[in-house]
């Protein structure tokens, strides 16, 4: 490990294991992600509308899933929480529709705020709302560590379940229904590939966002202070707001998520915020290969191809995916993408 | 707001603190003797109480199904530790996260496979169906106060285990040297067995007389899980009395907030929307109280650990 002077962008590790295009880790994660959108374009011409929502699905909760994984994987915070960004972005997707739907306004003081249809509107509230709840819920949270961490973010999301659960204004329990898919000018998103590259785009961006980021002298900083933060701080790198962004960066981009979730589903409800899927998300991360930049991708194909197909024979597929996941943390820590692409060059 | 009622509420508080102190001191003490995270341990409390059901409905006798309820909870827990468990201890706590979050699935989803989705019917004992009396005058079932008294004594029982006796002298060694009672000649193996074993048999008693009062059915361990997580983090994980003050102040708070807080804000805004903001308000509540105090005290109130 080089020390951290203000040169040195990467260590010099990272270099040497580049993926190249034509080498095992990198042909394997070019097929996933021209997999993930030819598949759909195909299904498409075939008339498998139902498909390509599922390619949706699949891109959207792997998008969630690279949110997640900066925070535990890279960042070493293991967060389990993260289903209160998720359900807040489609809080948000489903409220700001609700009210443009009703052309009442979203707030009347201290201005009157109308509601609106238009995504990117939608994107840049609930990006900004879920950055704002993770800078107060991580600023608390990452005083602690360990299990404490664990258990904290838990706590707070379920805070947030609850109060989503126990407030009638918006469908309480019930949930919210989005009568008319949210718009983007110029684009048609109730058609279902328009929707599915519109979420790919996201997914990509998302994946490009955190692969920027960790080669950046940021990123050097967040590795650090998940392998030994003393010997950042001896740096004179203070470790708590490095990770702190990278909570925060890591919570805007699963809100995100949710927002575009939510107009999938066309529904918003207490589920997408309950700790179940906080659990099944890291599930997604762990099964892919945790730290990996297409660990999540990975991860999130193979736990909706489990859910549709298994779920398909039995509707215990549950009791599967529990024993599947118990034998991949006892047995093989890498994940799908370690026994496809080889071991990442840290582990 | 009447005495009467207030002193219901306390006493309802306390019945849901003596319940989550059941819960919290299995959790707190496998997190101190061997630094394992469990959230499985919710479903030793389905395990107890559907075992209680079963066997009460079969033989007819609450008593019988209540040792049933125990003895599966700390036969599964036994088991549990036995074949998944012991391999995590020295794992980082995210596989142990990881794991026992299967162990949830497999349970729930196995339980709903052998006994279908709709919930059991578990009554209270007949010779426990009347009603108290408390000062204030108002009435009060017979048997949340003995869940009350089977708490207190559970928790005394406890405290005399860890304190007195040669089990309890082990335990707390292993919390503060793992290693070195091992080297003294202790079968840390059978101790740690031990020790889930009893946590997860407070768990099944837990599920077995709170499934008296509410349903038994899959999932029912969940909320208690979450709500004992946050006792324990309040309390400063790994110690006991951290535990029991923090189940107290848990069950009080979150008693007497769904009460109190609507008609508050009653005071002063309309009751449709008082009533509303009262709920979701106190549903947080809990939340609030441990943000607060881990603002203040990161490691909890008794921190028994670095």
């Amino acid at each position: 490990m080089t020390n951290l002077d203000s040169s040195s962008t990467a260590e010099p590790g990272v270099a040497q294991h580049r993926a190249r295009w034509h080498d095992r880790k990198g042909l394997v994660q070019i097929a996933l992600l021209a997999g993930l959108l030819l598949v759909p374009i195909g299904l498409h011409l075939l008339g498998h509308v139902y498909y390509v929502n599922l390619a949706s699905k699949v891109t959207l909760i792997a998008m969630a899933a690279v949110g997640l994984n900066l925070a535990i994987g890279y960042g070493g915070m293991v967060s389990f929480g993260h289903a209160a960004y998720f359900g807040l972005g489609g809080y948000v997707a489903g409220i700001s529709a609700y009210h443009a739907f009703d052309a009442t306004a979203l707030i009347t003081w201290p201005v009157s705020i109308p509601g609106s249809d238009n995504m990117l509107v939608i994107w840049l509230a609930a990006i900004v709302l879920c950055g704002l709840l993770a800078l107060a819920i991580g600023a608390i949270s990452l005083r602690t560590t360990g299990v404490y961490f664990i258990m904290i973010t838990l706590a707070f999301a379920q805070m947030v379940y609850y109060f989503a659960n126990s407030w009638p204004s918006y469908g309480g329990e019930d949930g919210l229904p989005i009568y008319l898919r949210n718009g983007l000018p110029g684009l048609d998103t109730n058609d279902a590939l328009t929707f599915f590259l519109i979420s790919f785009a996201g997914l990509v961006l998302a994946m490009a966002i955190t692969s920027r980021l960790m080669k950046s002298r940021f990123g050097a900083a967040l590795t650090m202070a998940r392998l030994n933060d003393t010997r950042l701080a001896t740096a004179g790198i203070n470790p708590y707001p490095i990770r702190l962004a990278a909570f925060v960066i890591s919570a805007m981009i699963t809100g995100l998520a949710g927002a575009l979730y939510a107009d999938l589903n066309g529904f918003v409800s207490p589920s997408m915020l309950s700790w179940h899927f906080s659990g099944e998300l890291m599930v997604i991360v762990i099964l892919g290969g945790v730290g990996r930049l297409y660990g999540p991708l990975a991860g999130a194909v193979l736990f909706v191809m489990m859910e549709t197909l298994l779920g398909g024979l039995t509707e215990y597929w549950q009791l599967f995916l529990g024993l599947l996941l118990l034998v991949v943390v006892l047995f093989a820590k890498h994940g799908v993408m370690g026994w496809l692409a080889g071991r990442e060059h840290d582990e | 707001m009447s005495v009467t009622l207030l002193i219901e509420q306390l006493i309802n508080g306390l019945q849901l603190g003596t319940m989550l102190f059941l819960m919290a001191s299995g959790l707190t003490l496998v997190f101190g003797v061997m630094g394992l995270i469990n959230l499985a341990h919710g479903s030793f409390y389905m395990v107890g109480a559907y075992a209680t059901a079963v066997v009460s409905a079969a033989s007819g006798s609450f008593l019988l199904g209540l040792a049933a309820g125990v003895i599966a909870a700390a036969a599964t827990g036994a088991l549990v530790e036995l074949i998944v468990i012991r391999r995590l201890y020295h794992r980082p706590h995210l596989d142990q996260v990881l794991a026992t979050f299967a162990l949830i699935l497999i349970f729930s989803e196995g339980t709903r496979w052998l006994f279908g989705s709709s919930p059991l019917w578990l009554n209270p004992p007949e010779w426990l169906n009347g009603f108290a009396t408390l000062p204030g005058g108002a009435r009060y079932p017979i048997y949340r106060l003995v869940i009350i008294g089977v708490g207190i004594a559970v928790a005394i029982a406890l405290y005399v285990v860890i304190s007195r006796t040669r089990l309890g002298m082990r335990i707390r060694a292993g919390e503060s040297d793992r290693e070195m009672i091992g080297a003294l000649g202790v079968n840390i193996a059978k101790l740690y067995t031990l020790v889930f074993a009893m946590g997860a048999a407070l768990a099944g008693l837990a599920g077995a007389m709170v499934g008296a009062l509410q349903s038994v059915q899959v999932g029912m361990g969940e909320p208690v899980l979450i709500l004992a997580f946050v006792v324990i983090v309040i309390g400063g994980i790994g110690s006991i009395k951290g535990a029991l003050f923090g189940a107290i102040l848990v069950g009080v708070v979150d008693t007497l907030g769904r009460v109190y807080l609507p008609a508050l804000f009653n005071n002063f805004m309309p009751a449709s929307e008082a009533t509303a903001i009262g709920a979701a308000l106190a549903a947080m509540l809990i939340y609030i109280l441990m943000a607060v105090i881990l603002a203040f005290k990161p490691k909890g109130l008794f921190a028994a650990h670095d």
